[in-house]
């Protein structure tokens, strides 16, 4: 192989190399640092004593983060007319 | 359990303002703020008026928090977005990131002082003892803490605001769509921008 066309060899598999450097995959969503919270801890409202408001239907267990989901679940689910009328 | 939504039925919003007295009236909110409020477009023009209840979307991946430059916010378990007052600084950051113009600033003196940013708290009170005099002073009610869902939403007369669990009032909505037919065409791309089969809107029209 002549020089040249070695040359020309390396050049194209420069330009191709160079090209498909383009196609890699890059994060299209901007991901910003996630700045630490600098406040006071808030408490979740499982903790809380279900018996501690007056006005109030659901009922769970103290400390129990499924029972008072499955509360507020069945609260949520009230919103839809088309199973509370039938 | 998936995040903590609202999501306003635009076939169903009367414009009543039921959820903006229902918040106001639970949180006991001061005057000049307002948490949530109606939006209506094309108002009285008859069949194309659409109104949607607006307050702070509780977003996944929140503006507000990535901008505040005291690091005041954060995300319950539940994916509600909150914020410590006694950290806020009232520099109002958070009102420019937000797209919906949730938080509100209370006037705190002459000449337009503001005060702490205030927003909806999806009725989960904020970083204080649950159910206690602190909390409701600073962030209102927390109805989470008693097993309840937000005011708003629980009082809307027409059940066109529904609150909690995305994915279940997502299958609501999703069922009541189907079963009149229509509505979702309400929100989208295609509404945005028109459908590819639809003709461009003739020069001059209202949006």
């Amino acid at each position: 192989m002549s020089p040249a066309s070695r040359f020309i060899l390396a050049a194209a598999a420069l330009a191709v190399a160079t090209g498909l450097s383009a196609c890699g995959e890059r994060e299209q969503v901007i991901v910003y640092k996630q700045g630490k919270y600098q406040g006071k801890p808030d408490t979740k409202p499982w903790e809380n004593d279900p018996n501690a408001s007056l006005y109030t239907t659901s009922k769970w267990n103290k400390g129990d983060q499924t029972s008072w989901e499955a509360a507020v679940k069945t609260r949520n689910l009230s919103q839809n007319e088309y199973n509370r009328v039938q | 359990m998936a995040r903590m939504k609202f999501l306003c039925d635009a076939e169903r919003c009367i414009e009543c303002n039921g959820c903006v007295t229902a918040c106001k009236n639970e949180n006991e909110v001061p005057w000049g703020v307002n948490r949530r409020r109606v939006v209506t477009i094309n108002d009285g023009v008859v069949g194309a008026e659409k109104s949607i209840s607006v307050a702070c979307m509780h977003c996944s991946d929140a503006p507000c928090m990535a901008v505040c430059p005291v690091d005041c916010f954060y995300r319950t378990d539940e994916g509600v977005v909150l914020h410590d007052k006694d950290l806020c600084i009232g520099c109002g950051y958070c009102f420019y990131a937000c797209p919906f113009g949730a938080p509100q600033f209370p006037q705190a003196g002459a000449f337009g002082l503001r005060g702490k940013m205030d927003k909806c708290t999806f009725c989960a009170g904020g970083p204080e003892k649950d159910l206690s005099k602190e909390e409701f002073a600073k962030y209102g009610s927390n109805r989470l803490a008693q097993g309840k869902l937000p005011a708003c939403a629980e009082m809307c007369s027409t059940k066109a605001l529904l609150g909690g669990d995305g994915d279940v009032i997502a299958d609501i909505y999703r069922q009541r769509v189907l079963k009149r037919g229509k509505g979702s065409e309400v929100w989208g791309w295609g509404t945005a921008y028109g459908k590819p089969e639809q003709k461009a809107a003739p020069a001059g029209a209202k949006s």
